[in-house]
């Protein structure tokens, strides 16, 4: 039996990977892909407009002060409005969690490597960082700030690469471990060295694992990097903005920053689907789904 | 090193202390090494920024504040604050996530309208708009540990609810079709088949859930003047740094204890129901 | 007597149009009480899809069936027949005798009578000894024996068997179908039991029904006249040997005239 145990949201992420390959297989696909496409979410569509349309329509039916509930039309009027202010803090922000993002993975490969490679490291580190992995890691900001200055973008790219590090670390070394072990064999049968082995076996095997938990990462490096900014630092980054909007009880300008954070993460994450393709075509989660 | 003998609870006892006692050579040798090639980078060795190991440690059994009760015990106060706050959302969003869940498998309609936008709610980055959402709440009057239970709720209702369906769906169809062959209710298969098939899913998301949860809660904290929470302490201790620097390890450290102790309620809670009846040797 | 199983003409289509598959046509068949019936055939000629029309886990799109002179799916409602799969399908997070329990859970008897109920199968079966262990504990062959005792727990009049040795090695399988009889004479069931193998199916039954490829029908049957005691001294009587090539002919024969 697969543990579940530190596969992390590997269900919520395929059912993400649905939700965007219904959408790029339209592109490749005719008419019968596209019937069955709107069939599929057609229901959820006409539930979001429905929600869109109740939600405008009751708070200007009661009057409803922007502070209690902002009205969808005034978070979409705040987003063009504002839109160069927020986008530019957006971008500041995507710097830190694409920077703390690319540091995290790496140092989590390598020691995944090392860890797959060396029993007695592996035993000694995968414990602890399943541990370390159910502590608030976000805690390290005002650490980090203190050492590298408050001004500094290493004190929070740092959070990002330790909070990325560790789902990271874990999935893919469980996935250089989990290897059919028919495949090992067949390795030794041909006197393969270590090094083919992990060439040829172990990190194909990996990759599934691997970008699923980039997948998460990319989620988790754009939160680290908000959380990190509102233990203080400089103002021109999204965590700052909202809380600065938020304080002022500004909450469509809020929203629609928000609104904006999670554009920059969904568009993290689909590069990430892209890579997927681009290094595992042959996978079967790959594969057109009935 | 020959630990073949020993049980698996020996086994992750010993490393964990090894790992502790590799990190504080870690942590002393830096400061020892630094100092003497007198490097500055990446952080100072001096004991301002960088105290030595026992000090942190001897920082939590000293007061807090002038006269005040021990450090640890302070902080020990807040992360209990800062936890029932994330518990009561947490059972809440566990409970409500799993009914929807249910309803989905149930329902293929009520599931193709509003599943995707369970999927689409991870891509909202809650933890982080969490003192907004805290700010959003105060100004509604609503006290603040409630908001900040919603939030942990938020954060376990959408992973529970997918997993869930996953894990209620997860039976093989001869066990379905067996069920069938009993002229067993759809309520009956749903309890004896399909709900602990469904356990081990379920427990997955709500590990991860709690430690969003914990998260979650020491954010919310953060904006608001909400005295005696983790969130608030670890603030405070940050500008206190130049002055004792301690203080603020000292708390991050508990805040780290109370993550893993949220996390590893829910992993034994997990031992007691599921792993029992399925550990492989 | 009322027939176990009566089915005249009956059809089973799946899908439609242009993706129809025609998998059994013409079914007649007459089934007696206490009856031990193989279907065999080669792979894709229906014989398990028999099986599960009978069992009401699928509804035939022609012809009439009747299950002890109900419809199959009344038949379910009332508990009347038990059965076992190719793959055991234990629930693992339950000992093998809460397994043996589960239909007792559903027909709603108390405790005290079901522990009572599952502790006679197990005896029935002798694995006794392994009540409290989890079915990840038991080997292949254990573990259908378990589905067995689960199958005969509530009694029933039949017994719905498809392919469940398949999985296992010769060895076993012989040890397994000479378990079956003896389970057979002491329960006095009708036993329908789905196979490929002819042996099996000639060492087992009263009667083999001999079913041709897709679309299934039956084609021929062969009466087994061996003694209803069949041990392993069966297995080296020349009877034996000539009623596997009476089985084997009229599969080739079935086999032939659809070609």
């Amino acid at each position: 039996m697969t543990e579940r145990d530190d596969i992390i949201h590997e269900s919520h992420e395929t059912s993400v990977v649905t939700a965007f390959e219904g959408s790029a297989t339209v592109g490749l696909l005719g008419q019968s892909a596209i019937r069955r496409f709107t069939g599929r979410y057609t229901p959820a569509v006409l539930a979001f407009l429905t929600v869109i349309l109740v939600w405008e329509g009751l708070t200007r039916l009661f009057a409803v002060q922007s502070f209690i509930l902002p009205k969808p039309s005034e978070i979409m009027a705040s987003f063009i409005e504002t839109s160069s202010t927020i986008w530019g803090v957006g971008l500041n922000t995507l710097i830190e969690a694409a920077s703390g993002f690319l540091l995290g993975t790496t140092l989590a490969v390598a020691t995944s490597l090392a860890a797959a490679r060396w029993v007695g490291l592996r035993e000694g580190m995968l414990p602890m960082a399943v541990a370390l992995n159910a502590t608030p890691i976000a805690a390290l900001a005002p650490i980090f700030n203190n050492w590298f200055g408050l001004t500094n973008p290493f004190s929070k790219i740092g959070v990002v690469a330790v909070v990325v590090y560790f789902p990271v670390m874990i999935n893919t070394t469980r996935g250089l471990l989990e290897v059919d072990p028919a495949e090992l064999e067949l390795m030794r049968s041909v006197a393969a060295p270590p090094t083919e082995v992990m060439r040829r076996v172990q990190i194909p095997s990996a990759l599934p694992y691997f970008f699923a938990s980039m997948k998460v990462a990319t989620a988790l490096s754009l939160i680290a990097a908000i959380i990190a900014e509102y233990f203080g630092g400089p103002q021109d980054v999204l965590g700052q903005y909202i809380v600065n909007r938020a304080q002022l009880f500004q909450f469509p300008d809020a929203w629609a920053a928000i609104l904006v954070a999670s554009l920059i993460g969904m568009a993290f994450y689909a590069l990430i689907l892209l890579a997927e393709r681009v290094f595992m075509p042959w996978h079967v989660s790959m594969r057109r789904r009935e | 090193m020959a630990t073949r003998g020993m049980s698996r609870a020996t086994r992750s006892g010993l490393s964990i202390i090894a790992v502790i006692v590799v990190f504080v050579a870690l942590w002393e040798g830096y400061k020892l090494v630094w100092t003497a090639l007198e490097l500055t980078w990446p952080v100072r060795p001096d004991n301002r920024t960088v105290p030595h190991t026992w000090d942190i440690v001897g920082a939590l059994f000293q007061p807090a504040q002038r006269n005040g009760p021990p450090l640890l015990w302070v902080e020990l106060k807040a992360a209990f604050l800062t936890l029932r706050e994330a518990l009561v959302g947490f059972l809440i969003g566990g409970i409500v996530g799993f009914g929807l869940g249910v309803l989905f498998v149930r329902s293929a309609t009520a599931e193709r309208a509003f599943m995707p936008y369970v999927v689409a709610s991870q891509t909202v980055p809650i933890i982080a708009i969490a003192p907004m959402v805290v700010v959003w709440g105060g100004r509604l009057a609503v006290p603040q540990w409630l908001t900040v239970s919603i939030i942990a709720a938020y954060l376990t209702f959408f992973p529970v609810v997918i997993n869930t369906v996953r894990g209620l769906r997860s039976p093989e169809a001869t066990s379905m079709e067996l069920m069938r062959s009993y002229a067993s209710t759809p309520g009956e298969t749903l309890w004896k088949v399909q709900v602990p098939a469904a356990l081990p899913y379920i427990f997955t998301a709500l590990k991860v859930s709690a430690a969003a949860s914990v998260i979650g809660a020491i954010v919310g904290e953060l904006p608001a003047g909400f005295r005696g929470g983790l969130g608030r302490d670890l603030l405070q201790f940050s500008q206190q740094f130049t002055a004792a620097p301690q203080k603020l390890f000292a708390a991050v450290i508990i805040a780290g204890l109370a993550g893993i102790a949220f996390v590893g309620s829910v992993t034994l809670a997990e031992h007691r129901f599921v792993a029992s009846a399925r550990r492989q040797t | 007597m009322t027939a176990v199983v009566e089915a005249r003409g009956v059809g089973k289509v799946f899908g439609r149009d242009a993706d129809a598959v025609e998998a059994l046509k013409d079914i007649d068949l007459l089934l007696s009480p206490g009856d031990f019936a193989s279907l065999i055939g080669p792979s894709g000629c229906g014989k398990s899809t028999l099986l599960r029309l009978i069992g009401d886990l699928a509804v035939p799109s022609a012809g009439e069936l009747t299950v002890n002179g109900k419809t199959p799916g009344q038949a379910r409602l009332d508990r009347d027949y038990g059965m076992v799969f190719q793959s055991a399908t234990l629930l693992d997070w339950r000992t093998v005798k809460k397994n043996v329990e589960l239909p007792l859970e559903i027909m709603g008897f108390e405790s005290a009578s079901r522990a009572a109920k599952a502790n006679e199968m197990l005896s029935l079966v002798q694995l006794e000894r392994f009540a409290s262990h989890f079915p990840w504990q038991l080997s292949g062959g254990m573990q259908q024996r378990v589905a067995i005792a689960r199958a005969l727990a509530f009694n029933p009049s039949i017994l719905l068997m498809d392919e469940p040795f398949g999985a296992l090695d010769e060895m076993t399988r012989e040890l397994m179908q000479q378990e079956v009889l003896r389970i057979w004479e002491e329960t006095a069931t009708t036993v329908i039991f789905v196979t490929h193998s002819i042996p099996e199916a000639v060492f087992l039954s009263t009667r083999v029904l001999v079913m041709s490829p897709r679309p299934g029908r039956i084609g021929e049957e062969v009466t087994i006249d061996l003694p209803i005691r069949r041990d392993e001294d069966t297995r080296e009587a020349p009877r034996y040997f000539e009623l596997i090539t009476e089985v084997r002919e009229a599969l080739r024969r079935g086999d032939r005239s659809e070609a």
